[in-house]
């Protein structure tokens, strides 16, 4: 039994056409803009690889907003396609082939492939089922995962050159690789923002708001809401090529479920349906779970409470914080 | 032949144990529309508290006794504290909230117990084994697990069917409204079906815990077993969480055991145990997605909702 | 003389004990307006379900305009142009107005696998979309967000939802539920314009609308027709008075 939804109300501050909102987005890319100066600059190489795991999570946060946020598909099997699409990099590599013009469509196809299957079956489903089966589908994968010997099994496998480009650009490249990710995350950001805003999208946010009436009007919803589910399981897979690149490594840790639900925590985070939503939100959650690393021994103590006040609180996420009163 | 009859008894012994975490899950998830993924952690912690407790009073049962009391006791407080604020929230906020509780339980009791976990020891006539069919001896310790988990299954039968809070419950699983109208206290109706659930978490980990683990994440795995079999049996009914835990506990067990020896057959060594350990692994999800397409809300349904 | 746009025939659905509709027939010919009415309980939900596709009848048949629907799915009736409206709002509440009948319209110009283009700017799902709208008189809430309507403006919503999408047969589920007497008066005249351009099934309590606005009544008891005609037939038949009419009901 959910509460009904509210209309967002609007805070009045705003300077010139710049709301708070779009203020915190350009902040953030801003920033993120700068991070490999700012590494090179202070010598500190961790800020690169942390910020571009950001990325590259907030892309696979972007994919899960869009089935999420937007579709009222809360899949708590996400992480499966980050673990199918980096598998899909790494089991290439081992088998000799490096190119990652080969490697990175099958990541995709594959994720896709996987997607279209869950989303098959899982679709018909509906409320904590559908969460229930979306999580026993990406826990199929892991534990294929951990039965491949020949990949590493439960201990992972290591990757040794990164998905090559033939001379386009060389991805043990640090900086390269961040710019790449930040601009696939840009790119992935615009194609989201133009899907759900099309007929397209609108018919995936009618299914969200009121299926029945979706269906009484004449729209089948089944096919559509695959669609979409496709659509984000190829979208997650492409970060995941990107992660086993950016890690060197792949193993089925990469999609526990624990790794889902840190995935469905960013989006809410950095607020749903927000376009910038999954970046904020991942940067707030990986920020914060390696300060609070630093701080304690112990820091799930603080983080672990502090999503159930997360979740008690605010209905926005961050991003409804910062827009102003969304009640709920 | 008397092999498949020994882990026939394993499944049903898993499939008990399982019924135990369903059962709460269920009856939460049924009344309070509530999806508690911190239900692991009761689990967990009904078996470091039973571990502590024996250890103190050297005692097995006197350990499990005191476990099971203040398993429920936290759960209550769980409740009062924090899941009461998550009542009426959509399902998304659910798993988020008790995502963060679950994180910070395993935390905790990695601060209190260590990282390394523990070990809880049976009393000597536990290990005997008892001779249940001509030619096959089964642990006596998994015979009274299976005996004891099917008294609990029988009292709560008689609690849902025959009592007044039963009725409650029943009436609270179906039509939720209703019951806070017709004037039942129902915070306090709450606050004693989560602590009651709790019980029932807290007492299959100190079950378990002298044959398999007492240790960090151990909520997790069987977790997601016991939301399977939820699901399988339909949100809200018991007895669905009855038939759904055999079904489940069985498939497991029949799953390790046999699907690696079949593929075997047909498949080189090293191809059979990977895809086996795999297969077998998947067997519940397999078992699941079946149910659900061909009964998207499962075999038992609670009606109305 | 008309031939029938809507064929029901023997619809039959029992729910445990109860028989729910109890060999339902009735011939709709196109243009006609049509009114159900009966006690609670008739069965007039079960029916409705039964025609939208929702509930699937035990037995029986249905056949719109020559073409066997009983068992197509809800969502490609509505697209033959078998449109509802709901008892209970059923909309969108956190779209505008004008995006709820727009989304109406949409399902009825072609496929929507399109992914680029906004939505917002296809004239050629807002243009209609305004027009349904000016015709209920909610054009100037075109941009209000459903939550913010008063319960008549979403009634009013519904009925142009249900519209907008350019159907051959309307199925209306007691639209005058909740409506003030203003509000009423409006749409019964909103109905009356429709009479003959589309074929209307209504489904209503409200006796006053229903004998001014319908060419024929059919009274449903027990998941069964006990009697049809025209308004003036049915008021007088004596079955009809014990049955409905002259249980405590209003004037007839």
């Amino acid at each position: 039994m959910s509460p009904a939804p509210k209309p967002p109300v609007k805070t009045g501050w705003s300077i010139g056409i710049v709301t708070p909102r779009i203020g915190l987005n350009i902040a953030v890319i801003a920033t993120l803009a700068v991070v490999p100066a700012y590494a090179a600059l202070t010598g500190n190489a961790f800020a690169l690889t942390l910020f571009t795991r950001v990325v590259i999570l907030a892309i696979a946060a972007l994919s899960l907003n869009l089935i999420m946020g937007f579709g009222g598909m809360v899949s708590f099997g996400h992480a499966a396609y980050l673990g199918i699409g980096g598998y899909a990099v790494g089991v290439l590599a081992k088998e000799g082939i490096g190119s990652g013009f080969v490697q990175w469509p099958i990541a995709i196809a594959a994720a896709a492939l996987y997607a279209l299957v869950v989303g098959a079956l899982s679709l018909r489903t509906r409320g904590v089922y559908f969460i229930m089966i979306t999580l026993a589908f990406a826990q199929m994968v892991y534990y294929v995962a951990i039965g491949l010997d020949r990949y590493g099994g439960d201990d992972g496998l290591t990757i040794y050159h990164r998905s090559g480009f033939g001379g386009l650009i060389d991805l043990s490249n640090r900086t390269l690789f961040y710019y790449l990710c930040f601009g696939l995350l840009l790119a992935g950001t615009y194609l989201v923002w133009r899907i759900v805003n099309s007929r397209f999208g609108m018919v995936i946010q009618g299914a969200r708001s009121n299926e029945r009436r979706m269906r009484a009007i004449g729209f089948p919803t089944f096919r559509y809401r695959l669609v979409c589910f496709v659509i984000a399981g190829a979208m997650c897979g492409l970060a995941g090529a990107l992660l086993a690149n950016h890690t060197d490594f792949i193993s089925p840790a990469m999609m526990h479920w624990t790794r889902s639900g840190d995935l469905i925590v960013m989006v809410v985070l950095g607020g749903m349906q927000a376009m910038f939503g999954p970046l904020i939100g991942a940067l707030t959650f990986l920020v914060l779970e390696e300060g609070l690393s630093r701080l304690t021994e112990y820091s799930n103590l603080i983080l672990g409470p502090l999503l159930l006040v997360v979740a008690i609180s605010i209905h926005g996420g961050i991003d409804g914080l910062i827009v102003g009163r969304r009640s709920g | 032949m008397l092999y498949f009859f020994e882990q026939f008894l394993n499944g049903i012994q898993l499939g008990m144990l399982l019924f135990l975490l369903a059962a709460g899950l269920t009856l939460i998830f049924g009344i309070m529309d509530l999806v508690n993924l911190a239900h692991g952690s009761l689990y967990m912690l009904g078996a470091y508290f039973a571990a502590t407790f024996a250890d103190w009073t050297d005692s097995f049962l006197l350990g499990a006794l005191l476990a099971l009391a203040a398993t429920a006791v936290t759960g209550m407080l769980l409740e009062v504290i924090a899941m009461r604020r998550l009542y009426g929230r959509s399902h998304l906020d659910h798993v988020l909230g008790t995502f963060g509780l679950l994180l910070f339980f395993n935390e905790l009791v990695r601060l209190i117990w260590g990282p390394a976990g523990m070990t809880l020891s049976l009393p000597s006539e536990m290990l005997n084994a008892v001779e249940v069919l001509p030619g096959l001896f089964y642990p006596l310790y998994r015979l009274v697990i299976i005996g004891v988990t099917l008294a609990v299954a029988v009292l709560m039968y008689l609690l849902i069917m025959r009592t007044r809070l039963g009725m409650l419950i029943r009436a609270g699983a179906s039509n939720r409204e209703m019951v806070g109208a017709l004037g039942v206290n129902i915070k306090l109706l709450y606050t004693m079906v989560f602590g009651l659930g709790a019980a029932l978490a807290g007492f299959a980990g100190l079950m378990q815990a002298p044959i398999l683990t007492v240790q960090i994440g151990m909520g997790e795995n069987i977790l997601i077993a016991a939301f399977v079999v939820v699901t399988i049996g339909g949100i809200g009914s018991i007895r669905g969480a009855f038939v759904a835990s055999l079904l489940v506990g069985l498939a497991d067990t029949v799953g390790r055991t046999f699907v690696p020896d079949l593929l075997h057959t047909f498949l080189s060594d090293s191809a059979s145990s990977s895809l086996g350990r795999a297969l077998s692994s998947m067997m519940i999800y397999l078992v699941m997605a079946l149910v659900l397409i061909a009964r998207p809300e499962g075999l038992f349904p609670a009606a109305g909702k | 003389m008309a031939e029938a746009l809507l064929e029901i025939d023997g619809l039959t659905k029992r729910f445990g004990g109860v028989v729910a509709a109890d060999e339902f027939s009735l011939m709709l010919p196109a243009g006609e307006l049509h009114a159900i009415i009966g006690p609670n309980g008739a069965g007039k939900s079960t029916l409705i379900g039964q025609l939208t596709g929702e509930v699937a009848p035990d037995s029986g048949r249905i056949r719109f305009d020559g073409l066997e629907i009983t068992n197509l799915p809800v969502y490609r009736r509505s697209q033959l142009g078998l449109a509802r409206s709901f008892q209970v709002t059923t909309l969108f509440p956190d779209f505008t107005a004008l995006d709820n009948v727009a989304l109406s319209v949409q399902a009825h110009s072609g496929h929507s696998f399109r992914f680029w283009s906004d939505a917002r700017s296809e004239i050629a799902l807002r243009e209609p979309a305004r027009t349904a709208l000016a015709r209920v008189g909610l054009a100037e809430r075109a941009a209000t967000l459903v939550a913010d309507l008063s319960h008549g403006e979403r009634r009013q919503l519904e009925i142009a939802m249900a519209l907008a999408g350019r159907p051959r047969m309307l199925l209306l589920d007691e639209p005058m539920a909740g409506m003030g007497p203003e509000e009423s008066i409006r749409l019964v005249e909103q109905l009356r314009a429709l009479k003959g351009a589309i074929t209307v099934m209504l489904i209503e309590h409200d006796i006053d609308a229903v004998f001014a606005l319908a060419d024929r009544i059919s009274v449903l008891v027990y998941g069964r027709i006990i009697a049809t005609g025209d308004p003036a037939a049915i008021r007088s038949d004596p079955a009809v008075r014990e049955a409905y009419l002259g249980e405590g009901a209003a004037d007839g």
